[in-house]
């Protein structure tokens, strides 16, 4: 069966986020006011075909251990859901 | 007798001839080495240049580290050889795990081209063996990338085990403890962002990388004899 998987990668919390950080600042010279926090990461959309929904999370958790996401900076968080061509969550 | 070094030379890298030049100019016979390769031959040391390997796409290094030469590589780490990473050749020996911590973007987020000065922090290693610990360098740095980030545990680890080998003393990037280079704990696997063979040259920015260039040689041409001559007293076996 074909899984969507959608992976967010977030730098570990604490990391410096200068792109975050820039962007917060820019935000309120547009007027936007009272924002805060704001991290930037990376997205990953894709279909697997998979014998099960946990079976589809295991390999993608083993792909993001081992290139998707870099442990030493980044977490990875998996979504995994019924039809593939269905915008993410 | 004068030590072969094998240049890796992956989709995107720039700097392979700069370094071959460099290392030509203090006598050594240097070979590049292409990406897809399955060995490195019998090379006395390995350096991957700067440059950006298969694009940079996704992190730096994160695909060049899937190349084929990056098995033999690890390999010949792991027996002792020397393996010297530049910049983007650093990058791709942490995500390779070769060394520790991660290269992030710049405090800044500026590309960073400008002639900065390093302190040596240790010698008890194939890049800095030549030089004095305290010894200040001069040598150019040339990247987006080179934040060295890791957890504080390695952190700690790192400066224990006198693995910092060279530090910034402006630090220009962001870098924790404004390291530059760093060491794995044998010393034989060395990666910074500063390009030594862009200061090899009185013409260029000076001459500063030479000592790092005259140090790799030094172990090349020890690792290769040994090498050498541990596979003649195979061969007699």
């Amino acid at each position: 069966m074909n899984y969507g998987i959608v992976v967010e990668i977030r730098g570990l919390t604490g990391l410096a986020d200068p792109e975050g950080l820039a962007i917060e600042r820019a935000l309120p010279s547009l007027g936007f006011t009272g924002v805060q926090g704001v991290h930037v990461g990376k997205m990953f959309r894709f279909s697997l075909d998979a014998p099960s929904e946990a079976e589809a999370r295991r390999t993608a958790e083993e792909m993001c251990d081992r290139l998707l996401a870099n442990p030493v900076i980044e977490r990875a968080e998996i979504r995994v859901v019924a039809d593939p061509t269905a915008p993410p969550a | 007798m004068t030590p072969d070094v094998g240049i890796v030379c992956f989709p995107g890298s720039n700097c392979e001839h700069d370094v071959a030049w460099a290392l030509a100019s203090l006598g050594a016979s240097t070979r590049i080495l292409w990406h897809g390769a399955r060995s490195v031959g019998d090379v006395g040391a390995v350096v991957i240049p700067g440059g950006f390997a298969h694009g940079d796409y996704l992190r730096p290094g994160a695909i060049a580290r899937f190349s084929p030469i990056m098995a033999a590589v690890a390999d010949f780490a792991a027996s002792g050889g020397p393996v010297l990473g530049i910049c983007n050749g650093f990058q791709v020996l942490t995500e390779a795990g070769l060394l520790p911590g991660a290269l992030t973007r710049n405090v800044g987020l500026r590309f960073i081209c400008q002639t900065v000065e390093c302190t040596v922090e240790s010698a008890s290693n194939v890049l800095t063996a030549r030089c004095a610990p305290g010894a200040v360098l001069r040598l150019p740095i040339n990247h987006y990338e080179g934040n060295y980030t890791c957890g504080p545990a390695t952190l700690a680890e790192v400066e224990r085990a006198g693995q910092v080998v060279l530090r910034y003393r402006d630090n220009p990037n962001g870098a924790m403890h404004a390291i530059a280079g760093v060491a794995n704990p044998a010393g034989n696997v060395v990666g910074l962002m500063p390009h030594p063979e862009r200061a090899s040259d009185p013409l260029g920015v000076g001459t500063d990388g030479i000592v790092l260039f005259q140090s790799l040689l030094e172990a090349a041409g020890v690792w290769q004899s040994v090498s050498r001559h541990r596979a003649s007293a195979d061969a007699a076996i």
